[in-house]
């Protein structure tokens, strides 16, 4: 149902930073925002003789988010070398997984409450493990070209989720960036902070073109340098713009010459995209299984135990709202996206109050604003929900109005 | 005998009756150091005063009657390619030239804690690359039995210091027979114990799932004291195994019953020197007289170890090796006449209108890893490292590296079907004795070869030791190798000191280092 004379394809590679107190391969802290190299050990700054141990913990959390994407998990998965050479990457390799991964085929389901889109299922191609490289801080004040690494964040587990080419629009991806963080958050892997890099997007797009009797691939462009999931939506749309620009001029396809897959940099002051400079070969990066890390065996019986211990994940909470409480599939979007905690807090206002739509206005509109005014979370609203409910029957019952009853709210707010 | 020259077991007998302190002891090797080192250069580095304030400190506690660890005072030579903090760690290679790690090895936390006399650290093929210790940025080690001869790599340093009497023990690696080939050129004992058996953690990597560290002595009786200390499982290092740890001196006393030896038909082929093929055969005759069983089996695929080997080994080695490139330690090439350098190229190409040439040109980042690595790193180091960057390249690693992988289980699997025939294997350690220095110095291939007997060992993860085994008729030391199957060591050291208990091979010494003081 394309407005335009072409498809958008996208496909998203998400690296999520675990939630893990020390590093991959080393006990160092993961803590975000330590002076510069004060985190760091023989292991993780790559020192002669130094040797990896993998931290449990993280493949833990790995196996998790594998399981709530639906992905098949294999009994065997390996550690690989992936090989370049950067100044913030000290052994010159980075430990990750190449053909083995420990993780492949899911899907996340994603929806538009408003219904812009159809709701669909998005591939996962994988997920798997590797450790974070450092950040080079380039030096401009003093006027050189000096840079100073910080090696804090070598090493740090990253799991990186690649989407299928599944999604149609910059909508769609938006959608599927805010379902999967919404996962992770709820299974408790990640806290998907973008602004101290514990979310980070890369995004392939292209367009199918429209001409008969077939649809032609223009090139493949990946965009990087995206801060925030407004500006994927935002590179995406003007990237599509672009490309079909391009295509008008240059008829280029995908595989033919010239067609070849380049990188492009979101500019979020300019809202441009920017081509990135690349090497003129392109690079091989020598993969090779890491002798001094042992396969990790996955036993069918500890897949069974994570997915048992997942917790009921949002879509399912969704849908159990909307056939529980009778609320539309916007409202239970809308309560489902402030977390568990606000769930709960619903739920159990719905049921002492008997009215699944009245609890459903009021936590979207009273208790979600005072939390917005406050600045608190619901774990620090002052009203219990048993009390709440007390109000909403009286409503109910006709005794009271609303903006009489809202008065009431107010006194309970200032009273908790 | 000269107090250089006494077995560990003796002289941990004499430091606990009083008769000797590790002052002493520690003095008596020193000298030997003064007097040979100009000539063996066995060490890259003496530790003269540290050692001798930790000799002290041990005699000390030793007459105030503490608890002392097992090699309490006894002087012990390091191979420089495993850590020690806070004092150089070479790995005789100029790219390490100033390095000091911040942190010891598990090995050497282990020497450290069984209160051993730390008394220097030992010459070395460049990152362990080489079989004769002459790619050492400091110049090669001579081997003490004739010093117009190599003593072997890469562990030359460690072998040829205990040949020299300038330690009691030492400690070296083994990657493709870097312990067992130089003990054998030198006429001392030398074990490389199973992969995984010994901890690697703060070993310099070669090629990583190759590389074990072992001990190295003038008996069987000696190794096994040191490999007690050496061994065990570390959670450091996720490769070393959690296998219990036997007491492998008090193993050597029990008798070793219906032993069958294993000769490999493949062993005593063409390239096999005749003086080293009648030793061991004389020695696999001494075996028999003990009342051992003889059989000869095949290892049909060992005829692809060193090919494998050499696929394998650099490899690794061209990404162990990634990290030395003058960014955080290290060598780097110097910032100045780089800079002129690359300033002049800039001038003459802008001069000459070749604005491609230009836009080719390196970054100065790139230019300095180039520099860097050129300069730090010697020639053989610098063939492994292409050899195994080829071979891990896109559309050559399926035919090279994991071919050799293939081949590498399938000669795993003879040891395998032999090792259900026979419960050790004899055979010799390398195809001739020592030679001379700068013989196969230009020669990589021929090098390469002197591997022949040794690789597979590594490549199957089995367990093997040199002991000497007889003189040729120029009075150069020939090694007899014993190969055991995983986590046998104790199987192997026992088969090994019934030989000894045979034999006085493993007492004969170079006149060069043991008339003069």
């Amino acid at each position: 149902m394309s407005s335009h004379p072409y498809d958008i394809i996208i496909g998203l590679e998400v690296h999520v930073q675990l939630l893990t107190r020390s590093k991959l391969f080393c006990r160092c802290s993961t803590r975000f925002g330590g002076p510069p190299n004060t985190q760091t050990c023989p292991v993780c700054t790559g020192l002669p003789g130094s040797l990896p141990v993998m931290n449990r913990l993280a493949f833990q959390l790995s196996l998790k988010t594998a399981v709530a994407l639906n992905c098949e998990i294999p009994e065997f998965t390996k550690w690989d070398r992936k090989q370049y050479y950067y100044p913030d990457l000290p052994k010159n390799y980075q430990i990750s997984q190449f053909d083995l991964p420990l993780s492949r085929e899911g899907w996340l389901e994603i929806r538009d409450p408003k219904g812009a889109f159809e709701p669909k299922r998005v591939g996962i191609i994988r997920a798997h493990l590797e450790e974070d490289a450092g950040k080079s801080m380039h030096d401009e004040l003093a006027g050189k070209a000096d840079s100073r690494i910080d090696l804090n964040r070598a090493g740090t587990p990253l799991l990186e989720i690649v989407s299928h080419p599944d999604m149609r629009s910059p909508q769609e991806a938006r959608a599927y960036l805010d379902e999967l963080k919404l996962l992770l958050t709820y299974i408790g892997v990640s806290d998907c902070n973008m602004q101290e890099g514990s979310l980070r997007v890369d995004a392939n797009i292209n367009l199918h073109i429209h001409t008969s009797p077939v649809k032609i691939a223009t090139p493949i462009v990946e965009v990087k340098n995206m801060n925030s999931f407004r500006a994927v939506e935002r590179a995406l749309a003007y990237e599509a713009v672009r490309q079909y620009d391009v295509w008008q001029e240059t008829h280029r396809q995908l595989g033919q010459p010239g067609g070849h897959k380049t990188t492009r940099g979101w500019d979020d002051q300019a809202q441009v995209t920017r081509p990135q400079r690349q090497k003129e070969e392109s690079s091989d990066y020598r993969y090779f299984p890491d002798p001094d890390l042992a396969p990790v065996v996955v036993t069918p019986d500890e897949v069974v135990g994570v997915r048992a211990g997942l917790g009921e994940l949002p879509a399912a909470i969704r849908q159990r709202l909307q056939d529980a409480y009778g609320i539309d599939a916007y409202d239970a979007d809308v309560i489902v996206n402030q977390g568990r905690q606000v769930v709960d807090y619903f739920v159990a206002l719905a049921e002492a109050a008997g009215d699944g739509k009245r609890a459903s206005n009021w936590v979207q509109q009273d208790v979600l604003r005072t939390l917005n005014e406050r600045g608190i979370g619901i774990d620090g609203f002052p009203i219990p929900a048993a009390a709440l409910a007390e109000l909403l029957k009286v409503v109910q019952r006709g005794d009271l109005d609303n903006s009489r009853a809202r008065d009431v709210f107010q006194q309970m707010l200032a009273a908790g | 005998m000269s107090l250089c020259y006494c077995s560990a077991t003796e002289l941990l007998g004499k430091l606990e009756a009083g008769e000797l302190t590790s002052v002493d002891l520690t003095r008596a090797c020193l000298a030997q150091i003064d007097a040979h080192q100009p000539a063996v250069h066995a060490f890259v580095r003496v530790n003269r005063d540290a050692a001798l304030a930790r000799a002290a400190e041990i005699d000390q506690r030793r007459r105030g009657g503490a608890p002392l660890g097992p090699l309490a005072g006894l002087p012990i030579a390091i191979k420089d390619n495993l850590c020690t903090a806070g004092e150089p760690t070479t790995c005789a290679s100029r790219m390490l030239e100033r390095f000091s790690p911040p942190y010891d090895a598990t090995v050497i936390a282990r020497l450290k804690g069984a209160d051993a006399v730390l008394i220097g650290k030992t010459n070395m093929d460049e990152f362990a690359m080489g079989g004769t210790t002459e790619t050492s940025c400091f110049g090669p080690t001579r081997n003490p039995w004739d010093l117009g001869r190599v003593p072997g790599g890469s562990s030359g340093g460690a072998a040829a210091c205990l040949a020299a009497g300038m330690a009691t023990l030492s400690v070296g690696s083994d990657t493709g027979g870097s312990i067992r080939q130089p003990a054998s050129f030198c006429g001392v004992t030398g074990l490389k114990p199973t992969y995984g058996r010994v901890s690697r953690y703060g070993l310099v990597a070669f090629a990583s799932s190759l590389d074990q560290i072992g001990p190295l002595g003038r008996s069987v009786a000696d190794v096994a004291r040191l490999l007690q200390v050496l061994a065990g499982h570390d959670p450091l290092d996720s490769t070393s195994a959690d296998v219990p740890v036997p007491d492998y001196p008090q193993a050597l006393n029990q008798p070793l019953d219906g032993l069958t030896v294993g000769i490999v038909r493949e062993h005593f082929g063409a390239g096999l020197d005749g003086e080293v093929e009648a030793a061991v055969r004389e020695a696999v005759r001494v075996y028999q007289s003990l009342g051992a069983r003889v059989r000869e089996i095949s290892l049909p695929h060992s005829k692809y170890a060193i090919a494998t080997y050499y696929i394998i080994a650099p490899s690794e080695a061209s990404s162990n090796l990634a990290r030395y490139d003058g960014v955080h330690y290290g060598y780097r090439t110097d910032e100045a006449s780089m800079l002129a350098e690359w300033n002049v190229e800039r001038r003459q190409l802008a001069a000459a209108g070749d604005q491609r040439a230009l836009d080719g040109q390196d970054s100065l980042l790139v230019r300095m890893y180039r520099r860097s690595r050129a300069e730090g790193f010697g020639a053989e180091v610098k063939r492994r490292i292409m050899l195994g960057t080829y071979a891990l390249s896109a559309g050559y690693y399926d035919a090279y590296y994991l071919k050799a992988l293939r081949v590498r289980r399938l000669i795993r699997t003879d040891f395998d079907q032999a090792f259900r025939e026979v419960d050790v294997i004899a055979g010799p350690v390398a195809p001739t004795a020592a030679y001379p220095l700068g013989d196969k110095l230009d020669d990589p291939l021929a090098m390469y070869l002197g591997d022949l007997y040794t690789v597979s060992c590594n490549l199957a993860g089995l367990a093997g030791i040199s002991i000497p085994c007889g003189l040729t008729a120029g009075g150069l030391p020939i090694g007899l190798q014993l190969q055991a199957p995983p986590m046998q060591e104790e199987r192997l050291l026992r088969a090994a000191h019934m030989f000894q208990q045979a034999t006085d091979w493993h007492t004969r010494r170079p006149l060069q280092t043991s008339t003069v003081p």
